[in-house]
């Protein structure tokens, strides 16, 4: 089994998110990046089956050079090779398109996505690359097993899971549930040694456009206070959510 | 052109996001100054649509498209928008909705705006509001394909009331093979609970609890609001609480009315996946937690003695109202 996961590159969950260039651009001043929490659980995943099952594991980011700390942190991982599609990632149209043609060329069968990206939120990548594969596609994936080219599947439905089943080639769009926390591994010092030696490829992106493009980005309305109420006065909370927040 | 929406049903009864997705085609075809077609599958009472402004509905009813199949539903889509000269179609942000708009965007060689929370600012260049940075700003997307696909975040848009008098038609898709290529094997569905994305109030609990037998408390409050219960990441990985009441950046993410945090600190993470929440309540010992910071109301209190009073207090407001 051949596994491509597709990571992407984020603002640490911790970051103060600003824009600069008349609120056009993500301010990176001071910004921590680390790899998109639900792509690195599709990477935990993508290890056991590299250890239990004999699968090669292929990690694909597109961005510029500034995104290879977080390629071979992935290969520190363990990941066995990196490729860079050397290319702003404009919007998820045109990374996928990049993506399919990376996906063609190495001939994965397993493609692992994230459900979602946490910057920019756009949880179109993994659907749409499915689509222009015309490969399975699974999303908000909780659960995948493979036996041949059988895979059972879980999937997170409003109020519970279905399991599904389908063939590979196939596309998910993972989340937590596929690996649980504890199963994140962090590099150990002999991981990011033979990190350095793994080989990271660097490709040259195709033709294509993007469909959407950012007009700009606003910053929330500031909040205004907490209305405070005392622990001993509780019925005026009751009285408060129901004649004035009317949510009651 | 026209507009064409997606009004999701679940065992043939529209969930709320239907009439909300809905809404929102009825006043972005008035935008446009076009014509709006909502599509259904296999919905019980399609005509309940035309609460909300839909003039057109078309009412599909095929056994093969009993449980949800994105790729099979995404060709339905398609068929119409195709037949129906459609390109901009309108989806919600339910499990199945997020499933299908991006392959129907890949379908339709369309951008894809997820998240958004209102009409278009303007319709050339066309330009919509959505959410990013995990609710910490918003960002203005202009879709510059032909063919535009957006998902509505729920409860963003509201569901606004607007009869109309409907037709309604049928209409028979080709549904070949190699559009169930996924079988569903089983479902899954917590019985008799509300579950946290269809709830309007949700309860939720942190580490401040102690220990999961202490939830009792918290399932009676929800009990008396029909409110849903979640909780904070460490509460599920400790198990005390199931992990599908897990909220939160790398958890569910509520968009509820009412969002209630019991001994929940406030961290970002927690915060990211219930923002999008109208109205936060929280209730805390420590008068520094950072939820207070986020919140609409609050009260200093050991939890222990304020939720029982609370209960007491809703079950008198509830025999009263
Ligand atoms: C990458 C990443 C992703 C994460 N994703 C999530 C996520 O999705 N969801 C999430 O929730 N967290 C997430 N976290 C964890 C998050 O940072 C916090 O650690 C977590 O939210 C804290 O949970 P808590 O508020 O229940 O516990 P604590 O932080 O321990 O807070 C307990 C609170 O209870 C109060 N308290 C104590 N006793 C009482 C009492 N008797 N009555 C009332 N109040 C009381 C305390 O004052 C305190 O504020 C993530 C972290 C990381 C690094
Ligand atoms: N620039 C990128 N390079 C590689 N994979 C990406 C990139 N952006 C997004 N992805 C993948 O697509 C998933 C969903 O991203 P998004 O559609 O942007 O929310 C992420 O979790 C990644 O797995």
């Amino acid at each position: 089994m051949k596994i491509l996961v597709c990571i992407s590159h984020v603002p640490d969950t911790t970051s103060k998110i600003n824009f600069t260039d008349g609120d056009t651009k993500f301010d990176t001043t001071g910004v921590q990046y680390v790899i998109n929490p639900l792509d690195e659980y599709c990477l935990t995943r993508a290890m056991w089956f590299k250890e239990k099952q004999g699968a090669s594991v292929t990690v694909v980011t597109v961005g510029e050079a500034n995104v290879e700390p977080t390629l071979r942190k992935c290969l520190a991982i363990g990941a066995d090779d990196a490729i860079r599609v050397n290319s702003p990632a404009y919007d998820g149209f045109y990374t996928a398109k990049q993506l399919e043609k990376v996906v063609k060329d190495g001939a994965y069968d397993l493609v692992l996505a994230g459900r979602e990206s946490f910057d920019y939120n756009g949880q179109m990548v993994p659907g749409m690359l499915a689509s222009f594969l015309d490969y399975n596609f699974v999303n908000a994936c909780i659960q995948i097993d493979v036996d041949g080219n059988k895979a059972t599947l879980a999937r997170e439905i409003d109020g519970g899971k279905e399991i599904l089943d389908a063939d590979l080639p196939l596309v998910i769009g993972g989340q937590k549930g596929i690996v649980e926390e504890k199963d994140l591994r962090i590099p150990n010092m002999r991981g990011i040694m033979m990190a350095r030696k793994k080989p990271l490829k660097v490709v040259e992106p195709i033709e294509a456009s993007p469909a959407t493009e950012v007009a700009n980005f606003e910053k929330p309305a500031p909040k205004s206070v907490c209305k405070m109420i005392d622990a001993d006065n509780v019925a005026e909370l009751v009285e408060l959510l129901h004649n004035e927040a009317k949510v009651i | 052109m026209s507009v064409l929406v997606f009004a999701e049903s679940s065992e043939g009864k529209f969930k709320k996001v239907a009439f909300e997705a809905t809404s929102y085609g009825s006043e972005l075809a008035k935008l446009l100054d076009t014509n709006l077609v909502t599509v259904t599958f296999n919905a019980e009472n399609p005509k309940e649509l035309e609460n909300f402004g839909a003039t057109k509905i078309i009412s599909i009813a095929n056994d093969k498209l009993k449980n949800f199949n994105a790729k099979a539903y995404a060709s339905v889509l398609e068929q119409i928008a195709s037949k129906e000269n459609a390109n901009v179609i309108i989806l919600d942000a339910t499990a199945n909705g997020a499933y299908l708009a991006p392959v129907v965007a890949g379908e339709l060689k369309a951008g894809y705006a997820s998240n958004t929370i209102a009409l278009p600012s303007s319709t050339n260049p066309f330009t919509v509001k959505r959410k990013a940075f995990s609710n910490k700003a918003f960002q203005n997307t202009i879709i510059k394909t032909d063919n535009k696909v957006i998902g509505i975040a729920k409860n963003s848009f509201g569901v606004i009331e607007n009869k109309v008098n409907a037709t309604i038609e049928t209409f028979e898709p080709t549904l070949t093979d190699d559009l169930f290529k996924i079988k569903t094997v089983s479902v899954e569905k917590a019985s008799g609970k509300i579950s946290i994305a269809d709830a309007e109030i949700v309860v939720s609990g942190g580490r401040g609890l102690k220990g999961p037998e202490n939830w009792g408390m918290i399932e009676e409050l929800a009990d008396v609001l029909g409110a849903a219960t979640a909780c904070s990441k460490p509460v599920a990985d400790m198990d005390w609480r199931p992990h599908e009441e897990h909220v939160g950046q790398t958890g569910r993410q509520v968009a509820a009315n009412l969002y209630i945090a019991i001994g929940i600190s406030g961290a970002i993470q927690h915060l990211a996946g219930i923002n999008a929440s109208k109205v936060k309540v929280v209730i805390n010992t420590d008068p520094e937690a950072p939820f207070f910071k986020a919140a609409d109301y609050g009260i200093v209190g050991d939890a222990f003695e304020v939720v029982p009073k609370l209960v007491e207090n809703l079950k008198k407001f509830k025999a009263q109202n």
